[in-house]
């Protein structure tokens, strides 16, 4: 999945949010039981919603560190995020622990702003003022490249381009390529969070939940 | 000594604690920005609307040492921002963006931008601002302990040195550095109202609206050359300030004027100005090209009234006029600047006729970055030149009058630069870089050699639009020069058919090159006589090559025959007067065979740049020949047939009236 899919409708605006991992429930944990394969084991074996049981997830710590890693370093060699990124990355300490899902999450929001007044710009019949257009680009050009978005910010610049030349129909489809590629770029980085949550988790996890 | 306990006191662990206020309109970009400047240990404080940094910024003059702001904000220009955070609080900015583009780049040094910060950001970049404020500190401290206690004299050399270290535009301030050993201003770097660490407990002055009204008015009646902030603090009669506050708002306002007069230039003020009456040519701002010239030539009379006017009134007016000028502040600010122009002018009537803007080369274009272009060189042409001149300090840096840059506009011809006029506005308009005198060399001699026989006119319009550029960057002043001082050699040796406006016979021709040479030349001081031409030209511009083209006009003056118009011209004040002589053609106001031959030059467009010599090499004697060539040349104008530009009917009463 290397390439986006080109075929798929315009992405989601707004996905579901990460999911948050809710306590099993003993009513829950019972319903679990039932289907729980490791019933053999002869206990109540709480299961956690990826359908490890809990105990197993500590296990599987270096297993969801490994998942991040691949991600990452496709998302990396791809050339969908750059050095940018891992400045963020190292920006997060303990005085800021979610320091880089802030960023990005505001910057999700910002964006989805800025790419609809694109939209909505060039849509219109009498698109003509290529400046106020100019202005939403480089703020989105901005942010993206702050977040290290390097893809993005790629097509910003393509897109730049056209706008100078007041290429109306360059811009059109720069901005499909932008959006396409927002739509990927959002998709990953919420794969990449919802890896680190499960980490954070797994991290918490030393022996199974005793209820 | 106290200032150097203090530093070291600020050394020890000054980076540390540094009080940054952060302004971005993008929440990403501000998050992230607050979170590397903290990582760096500096104290953040954010905002995303630039009126609420300002009101933060002016409920406490000592509250921060450093701001970063970007560029694009919905509420607020950041060049607007900047603009105002120098001159009210005197602290250092830096500027943000996403769009690296070398104009904007440019614009945010012309606005005095400590530094230009391209979106991403990184922390190594963020860890090193500090020297920024460090920078202005020191300079600062300096200046104020090394003139406090002399006199003028001394304090001017003292803050020239200490100029040099001014990092607020480093080149305005080597130019003022130059300029101070000439002139008697005693300017501090970054004068009083530096921003204080919050160990220092130096007092900030605050230039409120009325202290600052009460400073421009001061200023004007002083005359901006001759604008000493000694005697402005005595004609302020404020209490509880001190000779180097004033001078370091002083500075600050120069650099405000320099930048407007630049801006004016590009706005088609000039055209705009000469159409309607005094105040419309006054306002040269903006030479938009041969249209311009008109604007300016206006009326004969007006102009004439309009530049006596100008001394200084006119001066305001323009400076009103440009538009997009920050001037907010400071529209005084610019008329200010504008009056010493006025002394530039000694040959009046050349003034009239030529439009030309005398720009007072020594303030660093200062004044009028976009404007009053014109008006300048009105002053010069009223002449008041010789003492002027004095005043222009190295030629290299500050005779960078805009002037050139409104001749650049005038022209627009298709001449790259026109040598010609960079050549005297190089020294006029450069905004004082200092580097502009070796440009303008290469600058003559690149585009002498650059410009085959080939339509003056072209040059010359050439020139006139590059000139308008000036103001944006010294380069294109010097590469102005070039085609300025290449047309007029082309000029010479094209013979006048190249001018737009029918040129009249050859003789004309060859004098117009030859004027526009003068003025070219008396950028280079070859002032090879007009009849020459090219091969004079060629001399003249090689020679001139080595000049500082700030005198272009001293140089005519030496050579006496050619630039009996310029070299007055230049000698005033190094301002660069440019003829609005459609062709660009300068007028000097030398003997009055070259205005036989300017004339014809005159009408092509070009504005020659006349720069007052800064160096004194003036040579106020040929005034009134520039007036006869004035003259001569409207009578040509009307001869030949309408300038190019249509209304260049100044061309004709210009001319006369100048005489």
């Amino acid at each position: 999945m290397s390439k986006v899919k080109q075929q798929k409708p315009l992405c989601v605006w707004n996905p579901k949010p990460l999911k948050r991992v809710k306590p099993t429930n003993k009513k829950r944990l019972r319903e679990r039981e039932k289907t729980n394969p490791f019933s053999f084991l002869g206990q109540l074996i709480p299961l956690a919603k990826t359908g490890l049981p809990l105990w197993m997830l500590g296990l599987a710590a270096d297993r969801l560190r490994a998942d991040m890693n691949r991600l990452l370093s496709f998302l990396f060699h791809q050339g969908i995020l750059d050095e940018q990124f891992l400045q963020l990355q190292q920006l997060q300490d303990e005085t800021s622990p979610n320091f880089v899902s802030e960023v990005v999450n505001i910057y999700f929001h910002e964006s989805e702003k800025l790419l609809r007044n694109l939209r909505s710009l060039l849509m219109d019949r009498e698109f003509s003022d290529y400046n106020k257009m100019g202005i939403h680009l480089n703020q989105f050009m901005g942010s993206s490249s702050s977040i290290g978005a390097k893809r993005i910010r790629n097509v910003c610049l393509a897109f730049r381009a056209a706008s100078d030349q007041n290429n109306r129909a360059g811009c059109l489809s720069a901005l499909e390529v932008l959006e396409h590629e927002y739509c990927f770029l959002k998709n990953k980085l919420h794969e990449l969070f919802q890896i680190q949550q499960q980490r954070v988790l797994a991290a918490g996890v030393r022996y199974p939940m005793q209820h | 000594m106290r200032v150097e306990r203090v530093i070291s006191d600020e050394n020890d662990s000054f980076p540390v604690g540094m009080r940054v206020l952060a302004v971005d309109d993008d929440p990403t970009c501000l998050l992230l920005l607050e979170t590397l400047l903290t990582k760096c240990k500096y104290n953040v404080t954010t905002t995303s609307q630039a009126i609420t940094a300002l009101k933060m910024l002016r409920e406490n003059k000592n509250k921060f040492d450093l701001v970063i702001s970007d560029v694009h904000m919905p509420d607020m220009d950041g060049f607007k921002l900047l603009e105002l955070v120098g001159l009210e609080m005197d602290l250092p900015v830096i500027m943000l963006s996403a769009n690296g583009d070398t104009k904007l780049v440019m614009k945010g040094i012309t606005h005095g931008a400590c530094d230009y910060l391209l979106k991403p950001v990184r922390i190594e970049e963020l860890q090193n601002i500090w020297q920024h404020v460090i920078r202005r500190k020191k300079f600062d401290r300096k200046d104020r302990d090394g003139s406090g206690s002399q006199d003028k004299p001394y304090i001017d050399s003292s803050e020239a040195a200490g100029l040099g270290n001014v990092d607020q535009n480093g080149k305005f301030n080597k130019k003022r550095k130059d300029q101070n050993e000439d002139e008697d201003e005693g300017r501090d770097e970054n004068g009083h109202d530096n921003e204080d660490l919050s160990t220092q407990k130096k007092p900030r002055v605050v230039w409120s609206v009325e202290l600052h009204r009460k400073f421009v008015a001061a200023v004007n009646q002083l005359g901006v050359e001759k604008a000493v902030p000694k005697k402005i603090l005595e004609l302020m009669n404020v209490e509880n300030l001190t000779r180097e506050n004033v001078s370091s708002h002083l500075q600050k306002f120069r650099l405000y004027l320099k930048r407007i007069s630049c801006v004016a230039n590009q706005q088609a003020n000039m055209a705009a100005a000469l159409g309607s009456v005094d105040s419309t040519h006054l306002r040269m701002g903006t030479m938009n090209g041969p249209g311009n010239f008109h604007t300016l030539a206006g009326p004969d009379q007006i102009h004439n009234a309009a530049f006596r006017s100008f001394q200084h009134s006119g001066v305001l007016r323009r400076l009103n006029t440009p538009a997009g000028v920050g001037i907010s502040g400071l529209p005084s600010s610019g008329l200010v600047q504008l009056s010493p122009v006025q002394n530039l002018g000694n040959t009046s009537t050349y003034q009239r006729k030529l439009q030309s803007f005398v720009i007072p080369g020594n303030h660093n274009a200062n004044i009028l970055q976009g404007m009053p272009m014109s008006l300048e060189f009105d002053q010069l042409q009223n002449n008041r030149a010789a003492s002027h001149v004095g005043q222009f300090p190295s030629v290299d840096n500050t005779t960078v009058l805009p002037v050139s840059s409104i001749s650049g506009s005038l022209i627009d011809a298709g001449c790259s630069n026109s040598p010609l006029l960079g050549v005297t506005s190089n020294s006029l308009l450069l905004e004082g870089s200092s580097q502009l005198p070796t440009l303008h060399a290469s600058n003559l001699r690149d585009s002498v050699s650059g410009f085959p026989n080939r339509s003056t006119l072209s040059d010359f319009t050439s020139i006139a639009p590059a000139s308008n550029q000036l103001h944006g960057s010294k380069a294109d002043i010097q590469d102005q020069a070039f085609p300025i001082s290449c047309n007029a050699g082309k000029i010479i040796s094209s013979a006048p058919q190249d001018w737009n406006a029918p040129k009249k016979d050859a003789p004309y021709q060859s004098n117009v090159p030859s004027c526009s040479i003068n003025s070219l030349r008396a950028v280079n001081g070859d002032m090879a006589q007009l009849g020459q031409c090219l091969d004079q030209n060629n001399p003249i511009f090689n020679r001139n090559v080595g000049f500082d083209f700030v005198d272009p006009l001293s140089i005519k003056c030496s050579e006496g025959e050619n630039l009996a118009m310029e070299p007055s011209v230049i000698e005033k004040e190094g301002y660069l007067m440019v003829q609005p002589s459609r062709q660009g053609i300068y007028i000097p106001d030398n003997e009055g065979e070259n205005f036989a031959m300017e004339p014809s030059v005159i009408e092509k467009e070009g504005y020659l740049i006349v720069q007052p010599r800064r160096q004194g090499s003036y040579i106020p004697g040929n005034l009134g020949s520039l007036e006869d060539l004035a003259s001569a040349m409207t009578k040509q104008d009307h001869d030949k047939g309408k300038p190019t530009d249509g209304d260049f009917g100044y061309n004709d009463y210009s001319l006369r009236t100048c005489i």
